[in-house]
């Protein structure tokens, strides 16, 4: 292999997408490292979710979705790979938990191969069931339980549930929308430490409204106001040294 | 006077909550009262076939096949094997065409197959019985030169299909998106999430849309009577003519005979225990088994 680490991961280029005619987001141009962990901030309706739904080309399955603009991945055009394998290297955790109903908590974890039909032997699946529900601090709370309905838990435990089933798949990029907004404190924080955790071994985008949270783990970050990307850069610059009126009126509280 | 003290006072008009308290506990009663209304048809006509049914139903009644006529007994056993099979191959012949049509329906709603589907399908729901009787009999009757059970169920079977092609759509169309959605980012593909998690999650809708048609077919009589035709004999070969309960129903209330009247009656109560007990399958199927 030739590629250097030093080569961004992910590059988005020309980005825009649609809904029907509406422009949505609008050229868009930004790389992520390897191993970084990206905020994405901005004002609630700013195309946050739509921008990291391109990344994994779900926003071409919304009714009336389309993208245009280049997205890069390890020197690979995305948009001409197959959305199965784009998917599978590319995993998401939505903003809304959206656990199987017909799942027990079990099933749900490893619900990426079992959908796939990927077989795969019981050690090895027990392991990534406890493995990803430690890493997404839920194995605590429902080892005992672990063949109940998935949708038996509260909100916030089937978010983190979400998060363990993308884990299971293994991504080299992971997408999280706002993956902590229906968590108490401490489930909280212990995801915060489960994404820099994750850092060794995956790219992870994150969308979060908590400003703090931002500061605390990603290294870069992306602010978008009305569709557009505002500013890209060094988290700590863009909290200390804002370059965008912007920006600083949203990292004090002025809007959004 | 200050907008919020207006508003007080309005609010709490001790005289006004009186008066909503009493109109809401009176429209309450109307509305029981009125939605009860729609009991009395079934209670009516429950009461009318256990009077007259009840006592010609017994072991003999459910067991035993019919005599001549003049000679007294004999039952109605191969009506009741009749129905069962009829129906139970016309289900074999619609379900799979209805389900995959409401998936086809719900998943690719917009497209011009669909709309065609769609209207299609309305179209045969408001069908008259009769008129899909007489296609089954040109359609299968008139070739094979003479009447059978197979052709009743194909008969029924056209009729059932709308009815269960409805409440797949319906089902499926009610599962969130984010579930396939969950699966597509998984890198599933299309037809493995409806397989794996859009029919699975609507399963209990769909048993249910086809334990409601199959009760809605039970008693359909019109389709039946150039096609299955009737049979006094005991039969269960499809390809021959073959009775069933809505036939005997039929044929021996309009017969001269009373003790055939009787029998009649006593295979309506039948037919209509039977609908009954498929009812409660059904809502025992959809409340059980977990999961929202
Ligand atoms: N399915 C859709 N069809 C049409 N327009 C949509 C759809 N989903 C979102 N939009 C529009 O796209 C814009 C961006 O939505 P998006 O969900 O990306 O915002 P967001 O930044 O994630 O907001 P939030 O912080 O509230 O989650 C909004 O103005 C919204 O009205
Ligand atoms: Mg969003």
């Amino acid at each position: 292999m030739s590629r250097k680490s030093e080569e961004p991961l992910l590059q988005l280029e020309n980005l825009s997408a649609y809904f029907h005619d509406k422009r949505i987001i609008k050229d868009i141009n930004f790389s992520v490292g390897r191993n970084k962990v990206v905020s994405i901030m901005g004002p609630s309706g700013c195309g946050k979710t739509t921008l990291i739904r391109c990344v994994n080309r779900m926003h071409e399955m919304s009714p009336g979705g389309t993208a245009t603009g280049k997205i890069i991945m390890d020197g690979e055009d995305l948009n001409k790979i197959n959305t199965i394998k784009v998917r599978r290297k590319i995993g998401m955790v939505f903003q809304r938990p959206n656990p199987f109903p017909t799942m027990t908590i079990y099933e749900n974890v490893i619900a990426g191969y079992l959908l796939n039909g990927i077989k795969i032997p019981k050690k090895i699946s027990h392991e990534i069931v406890e493995d990803s529900l430690s890493k997404a601090a839920l194995w605590d709370e429902v080892k005992d339980g672990l063949n109940k309905k998935g949708t038996y838990l509260s909100g916030g435990q089937q978010q983190r549930l979400c998060i363990a089933r993308a884990l299971a798949m293994n991504p080299e990029i992971l997408l999280l929308d706002e993956p902590t907004s229906a968590l108490d404190p401490k489930a909280t924080s212990r995801i915060e430490e489960l994404v820099v955790q994750l850092k060794e071994n995956v790219t992870i985008l994150m969308v979060t409204h908590n400003i703090a949270q931002a500061a605390r783990v990603s290294d870069d970050t992306a602010f978008m106001y009305l569709g557009e990307l505002v500013e890209y850069g060094s988290t700590k610059e863009m909290f200390t040294v804002p370059k965008d009126k912007r920006t600083e009126e949203y990292l004090t509280g002025k809007f959004g | 006077m200050t907008r919020t003290v207006y508003l007080k006072e309005i609010l709490e008009d001790e005289k006004m909550i009186k008066r909503r308290i009493v109109q809401n506990n009176f429209s309450g009663v109307l509305i029981t009262f009125i939605s009860s209304l729609v009991v009395v048809p079934l209670v009516l006509i429950l009461f009318y076939l256990l009077v007259n049914g009840i006592s010609s139903i017994n072991l003999d009644f459910i067991m035993n096949l019919p005599k001549p006529v003049g000679e007294s007994g004999g039952g109605i056993f191969n009506a009741i094997a009749g129905s069962l099979i009829i129906v139970a191959v016309a289900l074999v012949l619609s379900v799979p065409l209805a389900v995959l049509g409401g998936i086809y329906l719900s998943e690719y709603p917009d497209s011009k197959t669909a709309e065609l589907v769609r209207f299609s399908n309305d179209i045969l729901q408001g069908t008259p019985s009769i008129v899909i009787g007489i296609f089954a009999w040109v359609l299968v009757v008139v070739p094979m030169g003479h009447f059978s059970a197979f052709s009743g169920s194909v008969a029924l079977g056209v009729m059932v299909i709308p009815l269960v092609l409805k409440a797949t759509e319906e089902t499926l169309k009610r599962i969130p998106s984010e579930l396939r959605e969950a699966a597509a980012a998984m890198g599933v593909p299309y037809h493995r999430v409806i397989l794996k998690v859009v029919v699975p999650t609507g399963l209990k809708g769909i048993v249910n849309g086809i334990l409601l048609g199959a009760t809605r077919i039970s008693g359909e009589t019109a389709p039946l009577l150039f096609t299955a035709f009737g049979s006094p004999f005991m039969n269960v070969n499809a390809g021959k003519p073959m009775s069933s309960l809505p036939l005997v129903i039929y044929n021996y209330a309009t017969s001269p005979y009373d003790e055939w009247h009787k029998m009649a009656w006593g295979a309506s109560l039948l037919l209509i225990i039977a609908v009954f007990g498929i009812n409660m399958l059904a809502r025992i199927f959809v409340s059980k088994k977990g999961g929202r």
